[in-house]
């Protein structure tokens, strides 16, 4: 009998297994096709202060392996979520959630954060410091190591919960970014976003995407995070959930072999609704087929000898 | 929502870029004015098309070649198994239609008019039917409302099959409600012209077809609507045109 029990700054999960922000909404549409209680947890839709509509479309391309999106952070608003989504989400989801928090100002970041922190649901707070769809906020925190530090103190003076920042593939040095979030206070690392891309339609000759760029996603960014994970493993102390391209039970233990605690599964869900529980229920064989017993025991595993 | 496996039956040309696609499978929870949505080898994101016509074993679905996807769609021979999302989107409500409700399709709008129109029928409701094309040889499905017993007005931007002009220009009918899928421009003309209530099944890029990703989003006058989810038929008086 293997164990794939993972624990994230105290939070216990029964697997490593958690569907990324912005591809599991609030977890009823899954709860309707199978029983998400299998999850090890999932990472709720990036929630702002305000509600937002988000991007004009066309906000979805397909790429190869993969796929751009521009949604632009639509969402009912912090009110919202905890009057409504939460509530709804409680009837069929019964581990702590992880709440994905974004913002267009400093305050803001704060203000949610310490509304979602309240929330009895909620064991870990995601704080996105890098969505590329958004102007004048999101990824703009993120590209830097003063504003992604300046970030975690505001949201750390105001929470509880483990706050795990997460950080933009679309900078030239991952590292010192979450090195200044691990300094700042930051309980742990979320990574990667996604990537910033485009395509043209050759028809119309333009941008395909409503936002002319959009978040490539997909099987075919998984070496990209895989390398960042990696390279901020080396650098922070602070656990790590990993996420990027994330499609099977093998690319979980090849993320966590690279330094992840946890792993976040993103577009797959999209693809196929059951993606993330099909990971969970394939994660246990193969373990034995690798011969892992304990799988926090494989965590940054590479890394070493 | 059921994902389940369909075998190819049939997948042939029936107009101008147009295919028909016959799949055996599981067909339960199906309803006129849905999608499903399918995986093709090969491509990352599934393909949402329409659902024209169904019965206990069988499915039809109706696409034209537009890209890569759809190309490579048609040239799957019969006997392919394909993964597929069934039983997504909303559909027709045919409660409001009163006695003689009007259906209006366009091109690669017309499938899903099918299905409702023998929806209709078995209600013991009598549609008129109107379908519009660009030219004679892009008309189909024509022979197949007749077999119904319907006769469907069909218009032609160039005048070389029935009545030349636009969907509108066979509007002048009486009707009690009226039913619409096409290009969106068709849509709006159709919204003006119209003279009573009626539903819209409207069409956007989708990235997952069942409420998950925000995609499809569009404004609404009773909110924002993910076409796939919320839709894809929406009412007149939900539109904000």
């Amino acid at each position: 009998m293997v164990n794939t029990q993972v624990t994230l700054s105290g939070l216990v999960l029964s697997n490593p297994v958690i569907p990324a922000s912005g591809t599991f909404g609030y977890g009823y549409e899954f709860a309707e096709t199978y029983d998400i209680n299998c999850l090890g947890s999932f990472s709720f839709k990036g929630t702002t202060r305000e509600p937002r509509f988000g991007n004009t479309p066309p906000r979805i391309a397909e790429t190869a392996s993969g796929m751009l999106n521009a949604v632009g952070l639509q969402n009912p608003g912090i009110d919202r979520v905890i009057g409504e989504e939460l509530p709804k989400l409680r009837r069929v989801f019964h581990k702590p959630v992880v709440a994905n928090i974004s913002g267009f100002s400093i305050d803001e970041y704060a203000e949610c954060c310490a509304r979602i922190d309240k929330e009895e649901q909620v064991g870990l707070i995601e704080v996105n410091i890098s969505c590329p769809n958004v102007h004048c906020g999101g990824m703009s925190f993120g590209t830097s190591p003063e504003s992604a530090a300046e970030v975690t103190r505001a949201v750390k003076a105001v929470t509880t919960k483990p706050v795990y920042m997460k950080l933009s593939p679309n900078v030239t040095d991952i590292a010192a970014i979450a090195r200044a979030c691990e300094d700042a206070g930051a309980d742990g690392i979320s990574l990667i976003n996604t990537l910033l891309g485009m395509r043209i339609d050759l028809k119309k000759r333009r941008p395909l995407l409503g936002n002319t760029t959009g978040g490539l996603s997909g099987p075919a960014v998984f070496p990209v995070a895989l390398r960042m994970v990696w390279q901020v493993y080396e650098a922070v102390k602070i656990p790590i959930i990993g996420m990027g391209g994330i499609a099977s039970a093998e690319d979980v233990v090849e993320m966590m072999l690279a330094g992840a605690a946890a792993v976040e599964v993103g577009a797959a869900n999209l693809v196929d609704p059951l993606a993330s529980k099909k990971i969970v229920d394939e994660l246990p064989h193969v373990m034995e087929r690798l011969g892992i017993e304990n799988l926090t025991d494989i965590i940054g595993g590479a890394h070493h000898g | 929502m059921l994902d389940t496996e369909f075998e190819i039956l049939s997948n042939k040309l029936i107009a101008k870029n147009t295919w028909e696609l016959v799949l055996r499978g599981d067909t339960r929870g199906i309803a006129p004015g849905q999608f499903v949505n399918l995986k093709l080898p090969g491509f990352y994101l599934r393909r949402p098309l329409s659902v024209c016509d169904f019965d206990a074993g069988a499915l039809t679905l109706i696409y034209k070649v537009v890209g890569h996807g759809t190309e490579a769609l048609a040239a799957l021979p019969v006997g392919t198994a394909l993964d597929v999302l069934t039983g997504l989107g909303n559909g027709y409500d045919t409660g409001p239609s009163g006695p003689r409700p009007l259906l209006i399709g366009g091109g690669a709008g017309v499938p899903p008019l099918y299905a409702l129109a023998k929806a209709l029928l078995r209600e013991g409701k009598t549609p008129a039917v109107i379908l519009g094309f660009n030219s004679a040889g892009e008309v189909f499905y024509r022979e197949e409302f007749r077999a119904l017993g319907l006769e469907p007005a069909v218009t032609t931007v160039d005048g070389s099959c029935g009545i030349k002009g636009f969907v509108t220009d066979a509007m002048d009918v009486p009707y009690t409600y009226f039913y619409t899928c096409g290009p969106e421009p068709m849509l709006k003309a159709v919204y003006q012209r119209s003279v009573t209530s009626g539903q819209f099944s409207l069409e956007e890029r989708m990235g997952c077809g069942f409420g998950a990703c925000m995609g499809c989003t569009c404004k609404t006058k009773t909110g924002h609507k993910r076409i796939c989810k919320d839709g894809p038929v929406l009412t007149k008086e939900e539109l904000a045109w």
